[in-house]
C-alpha cells in the first residue's frame, strides 16, 4: 500500500517537473515531438531506478566511514559512470533499444532529476525497496509531464500566428507549462 | 570563443545583460524556478552558485593544459562537486536558515548547466584572470535574474519584499505566485520582456538541452561538436 501511494504521489502530487522544478531543461528542450519526449521519458525512468539502486548502498558505505559529506561528489561520478556503462551495454547487447534511447542517455548525466531523486531518497530516510519505487514513480511522473507537454506543443507548433511576437518561442512554452502545473495543483492533498 | 581581443571589462559585463545566462542563454532553469519563491532565497542561491562558478572557473582554467581532452568532463565535474560541497558546508555552518530553505537545490548546483557550460565554453580556453572575470560576470547575471524573479514572486505572492511587509494589509497576496505555476509564469514574462528589449537582434529560437553549451560534450548532436570546433564557438551553438 505504501508503495502504491508513494508512486502515485510522485506522479501526481509531487511531480518532479511541474511541482518541484527538477529536470526543466529536458522538459523544455526535448518536448517538441511526441516520439522524442517518450524516448527521453523512458530513458529517465530507467536511469533513475538504476542510479538509485547503485547510490543507496554507496551512501551506507560512506556513512559507515563517517564521510557522508562526500555524497555529492561520489553520487555525480557514480551516475556519470553508470550512464556510460548502460549506454555501452545497450549498444552491445540490445542494439534496437540503444537506437531508440541511446541518444538521450548522455544527456541524462547532467539531468538534475537523477541526482535529485538519489539525494531525496537518502534525505527522506527511505529503505532500499521504497527508494527504488520512489525513483520509479518520479520517473513515471517525468514521463507523464513530457508526454502531456509534447501533446500541447504539437498543437502549438506552427500555429503561433495568434501569439504576440515577444511571447513566441520560449515564453509561450513556459506559459503552457504554467497552465499544466496549475492543473496538477488540483491533485495536491490526494496522497501524502 | 573567437573573441580573444575583447577587453577585460567586456568579459565582465557581457554576462550581466548581453549574455545573461538565465534570461538570454536559458541555462540553469531548474534553480531559477525552484529557488526564486522569495527574494532572499533567490539571492542566496545566486550567490552560492556564483561562488562555485568563480572558484571552478579559476581552477579549471589553471588546469586547462593538464587535463586530457578525453576525460575533461568528468574532471570538471569533480572540481565543481568539490566546490559545491565546500559551499554546502559553509552555508550549513553560517546560514542554517538559508541552508534549510534551499535544501536539495544546493547539491544540485553540481548539475547546473551554467557552471559546467562556462567551464567547457570559456574557462577551458582562456587565461585564469579572464576566466575569473567571466565567472564574476556570469554569476552577477545569474544572481540578478534570480533576485528579480524572487522580488516579483515575493511581492505578488505574499506582499512582502525581503521579508518586510509592504502590501500585506492592503491587498491579499496571490498565493499562486509562490507556487510552481507562478514560477513558470514569472519566468515567461521576464523572457518576453528581454525579447522586447532585444527586438533588433534575432531572438534565440532553440533552447533546452540541445541548446546548452554542454551539448557538444554530451555527444547528443555530433553536428554541434563540429560547429563548436570549427571556430563557431560553443556559445554560438546555443
Amino acid at each position: 500500500m505504501l508503495i502504491i501511494t508513494t508512486i502515485m504521489s510522485m506522479i501526481l502530487v509531487n511531480n518532479y517537473v511541474l511541482a518541484q522544478f527538477l529536470g526543466i531543461c529536458p522538459f523544455l528542450g526535448v518536448s517538441k515531438k511526441l516520439d522524442s519526449a517518450i524516448g527521453m521519458g523512458i530513458a529517465v525512468v530507467f536511469v533513475m531506478v538504476v542510479a538509485t539502486a547503485a547510490t543507496w548502498p554507496i551512501q551506507q558505505i560512506l556513512n559507515s566511514f563517517n564521510i557522508g559529506y562526500l555524497q555529492t561528489v561520489v553520487f555525480i561520478l557514480v551516475i556519470a559512470a553508470l550512464v556510460q556503462l548502460i549506454e555501452m551495454m545497450l549498444k552491445k547487447y540490445i542494439p534496437s533499444l540503444h537506437k531508440a534511447l541511446g541518444i538521450y542517455l548522455p544527456l541524462i548525466t547532467t539531468n538534475c532529476t537523477v541526482l535529485g531523486v538519489c539525494i531525496t531518497n537518502i534525505d527522506e530516510g527511505y529503505g532500499y525497496v521504497l527508494s527504488l519505487f520512489n525513483a520509479f514513480g518520479a520517473g513515471l511522473g517525468f514521463l507523464l509531464a513530457m508526454i502531456l507537454m509534447a501533446g500541447v506543443r504539437g498543437k502549438l507548433e506552427g500555429n503561433e500566428a495568434g501569439v504576440p511576437v515577444p511571447f513566441r518561442g520560449l515564453p509561450i512554452t513556459l506559459i503552457t507549462a504554467a497552465i499544466l502545473s496549475v492543473s496538477f495543483m488540483g491533485f495536491s492533498g490526494m496522497f501524502q | 570563443m573567437g573573441e580573444k581581443k575583447t577587453s577585460k571589462l567586456a568579459i565582465l559585463t557581457k554576462g550581466i545583460i548581453k549574455e545573461n545566462p538565465v534570461l538570454v542563454l536559458v541555462l540553469g532553469t531548474c534553480p531559477t524556478l525552484a529557488t526564486s519563491s522569495s527574494a532572499i532565497n533567490g539571492l542566496g542561491m545566486g550567490v552560492s552558485a556564483t561562488a562555485v562558478l568563480i572558484c571552478s572557473n579559476i581552477v579549471i582554467s589553471m588546469l586547462r593544459k593538464i587535463i586530457p581532452d578525453k576525460v575533461r568532463i568528468p574532471c570538471y565535474i569533480v572540481v565543481i562537486a568539490g566546490f559545491v560541497t565546500i559551499v554546502q558546508m559553509v552555508l550549513q555552518a553560517f546560514v542554517p536558515s538559508l541552508y534549510a530553505s534551499l535544501g536539495l537545490y544546493i547539491p544540485l548546483i553540481v548539475v547546473n548547466c551554467i557552471i559546467l557550460g562556462r567551464a567547457e565554453a570559456f574557462a577551458s580556453k582562456n587565461s585564469v584572470v579572464d576566466s575569473a572575470l567571466d565567472g564574476v560576470g556570469m554569476g552577477i547575471g545569474f544572481t540578478l535574474a534570480l533576485g528579480c524573479m524572487g522580488l516579483i514572486r515575493e511581492f505578488f505572492g505574499s506582499g512582502t519584499l525581503f521579508g518586510i511587509e509592504v502590501l500585506t494589509n492592503v491587498v491579499p497576496g496571490m498565493g499562486i505566485f509562490n507556487l510552481a505555476p507562478g514560477g513558470f509564469f514569472t519566468f515567461a514574462i521576464l523572457v518576453a520582456i528581454v525579447n522586447v528589449i532585444k527586438k533588433d537582434k534575432p531572438v534565440k529560437k532553440d533552447f533546452g538541452c540541445e541548446g546548452c553549451s554542454l551539448a557538444s560534450s554530451c555527444g547528443a548532436d555530433r553536428k554541434e561538436i563540429k560547429n563548436a570546433e570549427s571556430g563557431k564557438g560553443a556559445e554560438k551553438a546555443c
